[in-house]
């Protein structure tokens, strides 16, 4: 070992952090920020003013990435478990926010469109929890699909894709309620004294949440089984039903979380365009993160950076003022690029190209 | 009697429903609406809107049938009739060469999604995912606005009407109106008349279904397994092309907004039509009943007085729910059936 000396120990290391399931996701973070530093390093600047409400506000683009991120690193985490334990994504997680945050509205105002303030009929905190038992009990629904009845995740959410946005409609009537009570709007923007938004917080929480389920509960490792193997997991005394069901039920709770941010931001819901196409992103973020889609073994906090670099790519791409229905487009070039470098086939060609290129050395 | 049902293969037992749940459902519509299913323009206008679908549905059949999927058809759809669109109205474009690019546009994705999927074996739903976004994206690209095509010759393609013979009715005033189907009627029946054909007979349609079915025998059998997947997304995504003018025909527009949702349409007239996801099991006169059955669905509610939207959304999804649960089911019984 002693005569590699010290450049093949720095070979080693960054081997060793290469071969790391995070590491492609922050090296196209770091990626994206070399190419805003390069071209536009006004991009990281923040500054501090005032809302119109008069209380202290943080701006810039970089919040912007970290704020407007929020709902999206919220879903990764519950898409990471999803994946991980059943093999498939939701792609319902969109439609199934249009209905969380229309029961939110319901709940609130009742038929009500237009409550004065402090004419809500509950506290918000009572129609939160109601909301979060709606995006379970969906969930659930698409669990048992999956689960029970052993249906492709992707098409057995489609029945939500599909339904979602008519069912939200339905709660309310297909009536638009706006809540003019300003601490609704906390949630989605900020609270008085504090200059950094509050989705952030909400995001933090929600991660520190998973961490400690990830440290003190076996369901990561229960769920890694179970979308490894599942008749083997089976032999081993788990129950891979259940623990496929739970993960769909604990994405349902994510979105309750997500709906929250996104209805307070804007105070109303849009049915028709609330959260849309949120769930390829968020798929595109569990993919990012360098998980398998087809299951198995995940890193959550790969799937979370992922969520933000997807987030920073957009906030890059409006700044250089491509319009937002342009954006897939973009997006897409990125995903090709990463599945095409993570295809197995690839990298063992790849893999291939670089022993003859040392063999060639040697000889 | 039911020692036949039992000995039934999935194919035909599902066909089999869903054809009487689409009869069901059109005698419930002409004794519940009354008058206007009873007339045979109802029925053809049903095809007439739905003709760009039911290509779609059948090049989604396909891939399906191989063990794939194709989330891309609709975004193709509004890329395939933007081109078009731009192409004949702002470049003063021929027909001919519009129906040669919506041709070539299909080519193109399914050589790339084809490569992608078959060979470099990543997941259809990821590749075809990024494949709708692209398209999407493009549309946008090539043109954000919607706008009608006032091209003369496109327009006089897409006002033509083939009478039906005999098919006809009396209107309120007294005058004998013929029943009429559009050209993309015509398109989409002889697409599924060749797909039936060459799923049934060739050797190529045979090779779909036993790749579908079980990879590993089929790569026993010696067939070319990559080659198979690879032919069935190039053969999906042309039809798509085709599909995409069909339904550019019968709206006579460009518009980012074209074929929304189509791909989960398509899907789901699959599915209904007895296409089961797993692979190797499919039928394309299914699949067209199930576009006909999801049709009927929208018009009904339509005409119904349901005039809340949603309504639409409920049962298309309710439907699509039962019968994945019956394909669910009947798939556990094979396992059954298998081990006994």
């Amino acid at each position: 070992m002693s005569q590699k000396g010290s450049k093949g120990s720095i070979q080693d290391l960054f081997g060793k952090l290469v071969r790391k399931q995070i590491f492609i996701p922050i090296a196209a973070l770091f990626f994206l920020l070399l190419f805003n530093l390069i071209f536009d390093p006004g991009f990281f600047v923040i500054t501090l003013g005032t809302n119109s409400a008069g209380d202290p506000v943080l701006s810039g683009n970089l919040i912007t990435v970290i704020n407007m991120g929020s709902e999206l690193a919220i879903l990764a985490i519950g898409m990471t478990f999803v994946t991980a334990a059943s093999g498939g994504q939701d792609i319902s997680v969109g439609a199934a926010i249009a209905i969380a945050g229309s029961t939110l509205l319901r709940v609130l105002c009742g038929t009500n469109t237009r409550p004065a303030v402090g004419e809500l009929r509950t506290s918000i905190l009572v129609a939160f929890i109601i909301s979060c038992l709606v995006a379970m009990a969906f969930g659930a629904f698409n669990g048992m699909l999956v689960a029970i009845f052993k249906i492709q995740p992707m098409v057995a959410t489609l029945i939500l894709y599909t339904a979602g946005r008519s069912i939200a409609a339905w709660i309310n009537n297909n009536e638009l309620p706006i809540i003019s009570d300003p601490e609704f709007g906390y949630f989605g923007g900020f609270i008085p004294g504090i200059p950094v938004p509050t989705p952030v917080f909400i995001a933090v929480a929600c991660m520190i949440v998973a961490g400690l389920v990830l440290k003190f509960t076996n369901l990561g490792l229960y769920s890694q089984a179970v979308g490894i193997n599942e008749s083997s997991s089976r032999l081993n005394g788990l129950n891979p039903v259940f623990i496929k069901w739970l993960t769909f039920v604990i994405l349902g709770l994510c979105v309750a979380v997500a709906a929250l941010i996104k209805v307070s931001r804007l105070s109303s819901i849009n049915y028709s365009v609330i959260a849309k196409d949120i769930e390829m992103d968020a798929i595109l973020a569990v993919a990012l993160g360098g998980n398998a889609l087809s299951g198995g073994k995940f890193n959550l906090w790969a799937s979370i950076v992922g969520a933000y670099v997807i987030q920073l790519l957009t906030t890059t791409l409006f700044k250089y003022e491509v319009p937002s229905d342009a954006l897939p487009a973009y997006k897409a070039v990125v995903v090709i690029i990463l599945v095409v470098f993570s295809a197995p086939t690839v990298r063992e060609k790849i893999g291939n190209l670089k022993k003859k290129t040392v063999k060639r050395e040697v000889a | 009697m039911s020692k036949k049902i039992r000995n039934m293969t999935d194919s035909n037992l599902l066909l089999a429903i869903t054809v009487i749940v689409f009869v069901l459902m059109y005698v419930g519509a002409i004794i519940f609406q009354g008058k206007g299913f009873t007339k045979p323009q109802t029925f053809f206008n049903i095809l007439n809107a739905n003709a760009g679908l039911i290509i779609l549905a059948c090049a989604e059949s396909l891939v399906m049938i191989t063990g794939g999927i194709d989330i891309s058809v609709g975004g193709m759809t509004a890329l395939v009739s933007m081109s078009c669109a731009v192409y004949l109205d702002y470049h003063n474009g021929n027909v001919p060469v519009s129906m040669l690019i919506a041709l070539l546009i299909g080519l193109a994705y399914g050589l790339v999604q084809g490569y992608l999927v078959a060979y470099l074996d990543i997941q259809p739903f990821i590749v075809s995912l990024a494949g709708m976004f692209f398209a999407r994206g493009m549309t946008t690209i090539v043109n954000s606005d919607p706008f009608n095509v006032a091209n003369e010759s496109f327009v006089a393609l897409k006002l033509a009407r083939i009478n039906v013979p005999g098919m006809g009715s009396v209107n309120k005033k007294g005058v004998y109106v013929n029943a009429y189907v559009e050209i993309g009627v015509i398109v989409a029946l002889l697409v599924v008349i060749l797909m039936f054909m060459m799923l049934r007979w060739t050797k190529l349609g045979r090779s779909f279904y036993a790749v579908g079915g079980n990879r590993q025998s089929a790569l026993m059998l010696g067939i070319n397994v990559k080659r198979t997947k690879f032919l069935s997304h190039l053969i999906c995504s042309v039809l798509a092309g085709i599909g995409g003018y069909v339904y550019f025909l019968h709206v006579g527009s460009g518009a980012v907004t074209n074929g929304q949702g189509a791909e989960m349409n398509a899907i789901a007239s699959s599915i209904i039509g007895g296409t089961m996801l797993t692979g190797g099991v499919g039928n394309i006169i299914g699949t067209l009943i199930g576009v006909l059955s999801l049709a009927t669905i929208q018009n009904i509610v339509a005409t119904a007085g349901l005039g809340e939207a949603w309504w639409t959304g409920i049962t298309i999804a309710g439907m699509l729910c039962v019968f994945l649960v019956i394909q669910s089911v009947l798939m556990a019984r094979k396992k059954k059936l298998m081990k006994k």
